[in-house]
């Protein structure tokens, strides 16, 4: 490579992530702004949290042998949190799209001079951060509210899990982006399918094996299931990152990962192109 | 002549050949196909088709201001998306110095902006903030945009306590100047401006022209304007085109497009923009024959609007 060659492509480099942090600055500045809907939104998991938790503390009413109530309680706490995680991370990454579209800046990003890798990417990682925010925020709430047996934790284990999970959620996303994109008035509303049906196959708050046979494959293919039996595992059994438990937990979701994103951004290249033959990249509200 | 125009230090060098036209559009032709409704089959069909630009040739050279006269639903925005990388056209091409707006989208990306005729912004932020995020986009340094936006925004006629609240609590005008900024921003080779002074002031009106010659004339800028307002187009441009129905119907310089209407009107001294652009969209083009027949421009043009009135009642 020369010289000249491997200055235009440091600065295509430098040019991308100027772009990357541009979108990441602009979410900031937009949940700065919309901050009462911010607390809003927070408040509404916590509360949606505790409700869940209730179940767990009440099993033992409902029961005539022994019920676990830590146990069940604790099983409980991890599916709210990542449930909270999942959506919060969804919600972010849909929005790439919705919200440009409702605030007409749509055809602004999309003649911008940069790959539609950055735009997600972007975006994405500011759905990540502001995720894991909200459900560390959530779990000290919730935390306060039940005595949770932590001993047998181990939180190396804990952020591994979301870390790779969140990249299968990112790949999810930006599929599920794809929505808003071409249907310009009832795309939000369908993308809430995907993250249902994540939601009922996933085992966030029940074992996967009480699903009915056909159902069942459908977990196999959800990233949601391996990060919850991954976090269970370590959470609730101090299982390292290298243990068996774990990472018969952690290859599927390096394999989710690996296809999804990029399948992602593939799909969605598609569907910009279609949108541009059919004029679809345009305001609505 | 081919040179690297390097507008922003940090920017990739972008090869361009200058001699090449600016903007070249070639038998271009948009269809939109309406949606079929649900349990359509049930439906009567109707019109599935809107032929929103069909057609349509213009070579426009480096530094050429060319403003496009048109009604509303004429096809001139459509014409600004597909030039814009917003749109792909059906047939024919497009062309920003030689580089095509669908195969080498990014490159034309970095060599336009646009202006629409809705300010498009994130309305709770600040005007610093929205430009900000578009400099940084346009691959801008952060410290160089900032004051590059302070300048623009003054000249523009901001107050510089606006410049940091957010955008919500500006008028239509003053956003609007902030859509330009934006657009001025990352100094454009060619710059698409849809509609850029509706709604704004008189005085407002003139800083945004004073502003466009200037790009023009400091910045070698190349601009393509779509327009209502007949004396801006006159004004600026150095050459008008009337779109009407997706077709381009005139193409020219406003004297000689007067100058042509005039004569066949019967006028010996010049008419206005605005009987100009009255005679090329007229729902038929009224021809020397049709004047001869109905005895005048006037009366040829109201019988001929009649006739259309009719029968759009038929339908």
């Amino acid at each position: 490579m020369t010289k000249k060659e491997s200055n235009t492509t440091m600065s295509a480099m430098m040019h991308q992530g100027r772009a990357i942090y541009a979108f990441f600055e602009r979410n900031w500045n937009i949940t700065k702004r919309y901050w009462a809907w911010e607390l809003v939104w927070l408040v509404y998991l916590i509360v949606n949290a505790l409700s869940v938790m209730y179940i767990g503390v009440n099993a033992q009413r409902f029961s005539t042998g022994k019920v676990d109530t830590n146990f069940f309680i604790l099983y409980l706490l991890i599916g709210t949190a990542v449930w909270s995680y999942l959506s919060v991370t969804f919600d972010g990454v849909t929005d790439v799209i919705n919200m440009e579209r409702w605030e007409g800046t749509i055809e602004y990003t999309f003649m911008a001079p940069i790959s539609r890798f950055t735009h997600l990417i972007g975006s994405c990682w500011y759905a990540v951060v502001h995720g894991l925010l909200f459900t560390f925020i959530q779990l000290v709430v919730v935390g306060a509210f039940f005595h949770v047996d932590l001993s047998h934790a181990n939180y190396l284990t804990v952020v591994f899990m979301l870390l790779i999970g969140s990249v299968s959620f990112i790949g999810f996303g930006i599929g599920a982006a794809i929505l808003p994109l071409l249907y310009t008035e009832k795309g939000m509303q369908m993308s809430f399918i995907v993250r249902a049906v994540l939601l009922l196959v996933s085992g966030v708050y029940y074992q996967i094996e009480v699903l009915p046979g056909w159902m069942q494959p459908l977990a196999r293919i959800s990233p949601a299931t391996y990060v919850l039996q991954g976090l269970r595992a370590g959470l609730m059994e101090n299982k390292p990152i290298w243990s068996p438990e774990v990472w018969s937990n952690t290859w599927p979701l390096i394999l989710t990962g690996v296809i999804s994103v990029p399948l992602g951004i593939y799909v969605f290249s598609i569907a910009e192109r279609y949108a541009k033959k059919t004029g679809r990249l345009k305001r609505n509200g | 002549m081919a040179i690297n125009v390097d507008t922003r230090p940090s920017e990739e060098n972008m090869l361009i050949d200058l001699t090449k036209d600016a903007v070249v559009i070639e038998d271009v032709t948009k269809v939109f196909k309406k949606s079929r409704p649900l349990l359509g089959w049930r439906k009567k069909e109707g019109k599935r088709e809107v032929r929103a630009v069909e057609d349509v040739n213009i070579t426009i050279k480096r530094r050429e201001i060319v403003g496009i006269l048109g009604s509303n639903g004429s096809g001139k925005s459509t014409l600004i998306r597909m030039l814009s990388t917003l749109l792909i056209p059906d047939t024919g091409h497009v062309k920003i110095f030689g580089y095509d707006v669908v195969k080498d989208e990014r490159m034309v990306q970095r060599l336009i902006n646009r202006v629409s005729v809705e300010a498009s912004f994130f309305k709770k932020l600040s005007p610093m903030e929205n430009l900000i995020y578009a400099a940084r986009l346009y691959n801008m340094p952060a410290a160089e945009a900032r004051a590059k936006i302070r300048a623009i925004l003054s000249r523009l006629g901001i107050k510089p306590d606006r410049i940091n609240a957010p955008l919500e609590n500006m008028s239509r005008g003053m956003q609007q100047k902030v859509a330009i900024a934006r657009a001025f921003l990352t100094s454009p080779i060619v710059l698409l401006l849809d509609e850029p002074t509706t709604g704004l002031d008189p005085r407002s009106k003139l800083d945004v022209q004073t502003f466009v010659r200037e790009l023009r004339d400091e910045h070698d800028a190349t601009i393509l304007l779509t327009t209502h307002d007949m004396d801006e187009a006159e004004a600026l441009c150095d050459r008008v085109a009337i779109i009407d129905a997706g077709r381009i119907v005139a193409l020219g310089d406003a004297l000689e497009l007067k100058r042509t209407v005039a004569g066949l009107m019967g006028r010996t001294e010049l008419v206005s923009m605005h009987e100009v652009f009255m005679h090329y969209t007229a729902s038929h083009l009224i021809t020397e024959d049709d004047i001869k027949r109905y005895g005048s421009w006037e009366k040829a043009f109201e019988a001929f609007e009649a006739q259309r009135e009719d029968d759009e009642e038929r339908e």
